[in-house]
């Protein structure tokens, strides 16, 4: 059940982004941009936090999950120091995914030549 | 024949079948990503006996993984071209760009190539995201004093 609701979730948010894409002239760094931004909204009235609780990874692996996971991060902070919380706490849940990600890139560079 | 004449044109001949086909084909290749995600968290779950939230981290470093091999090996590019939005919008999107991007420039060097072109094109999500969160996280701070 829970692979089935990651399924229809994580599809369903794509499917949105290929019809903006295909409607639009927006390119696919506006369009992860917009969904970075309304992720990071989502996450007012923990909105998101309970599509997390509903769709499990379906609505932690596309990119709206970043957003929300800034947002969440530095509004958790905050409680702790105040206004500065929101700078400090920001990169507390999504480190990994940027460490990761520009550990993984740098070796691939170094790694695989270019293919075109 | 002038700029808005042209846009007008090509428009018209854009292809229109294709646009439901591309969204099918999001639908079930961002779809197979997320039953991969969850497969990841599962495993992660039971293997260490942690919190869903506790291994979503494990998940997003595993698959950011897998995203930067293929996009190595040259698969991931080829998915992408099928798979549209399908590839791009989960968090594998991300760490393809990055991957990209790097091996690219790999011809301007270690420092002006890979190293600062690396978030060329993935870079705009951590600029959006951070500044967009920076504003409304001041904005519900300000709101939580006073409410």
């Amino acid at each position: 059940m829970n692979y089935l609701l990651a399924f229809l979730f994580s599809g369903f948010i794509c499917l949105i982004a290929q019809l903006i894409y295909d409607h639009s002239r927006l390119t696919p760094g506006h369009i992860t941009s917009l969904f970075v931004v309304l992720g990071s909204f989502l996450d007012l009235f923990h909105i998101y936090d309970r599509l997390v609780d509903i769709f499990h990874a379906g609505a932690l692996i596309p990119i709206t999950s970043f957003g929300h996971s800034l947002m969440h991060g530095a509004m958790a902070a905050t409680q702790e120091y105040g206004i500065f919380g929101i700078a400090m706490g920001m990169f507390d849940l999504t480190a990994a995914g940027i460490s990761a990600a520009i550990l993984f890139a740098f070796l691939a560079a170094m790694i695989f030549k270019p293919k075109s | 024949m002038d700029h808005k004449e042209y846009d007008q044109l090509a428009e018209t001949l854009k292809p229109v079948g294709h646009k439901m086909k591309n969204a099918f084909f999001a639908f079930i290749y961002g779809g197979i990503i997320g039953i991969l995600a969850q497969g990841v968290l599962e495993f992660f779950m039971n293997v260490y006996d942690i919190s869903q939230k506790e291994a979503t981290p494990m998940m997003t470093i595993t698959l950011v993984f897998m995203s930067c091999l293929l996009t190595g090996l040259g698969i991931y590019d080829k998915l992408a071209q099928k798979a549209g939005a399908g590839t791009f919008i989960p968090i594998t999107g991300f760490a393809n760009s990055m991957t990209s991007s790097a091996i690219d420039s790999q011809s301007e060097g270690l420092i002006m190539g890979i190293g600062s072109n690396m978030f060329k094109l993935g870079g705009t999500v951590i600029t959006y995201g951070i500044v967009s969160s920076a504003l409304l996280g001041v904005i519900r701070y300000v709101i939580t004093l006073f409410g």
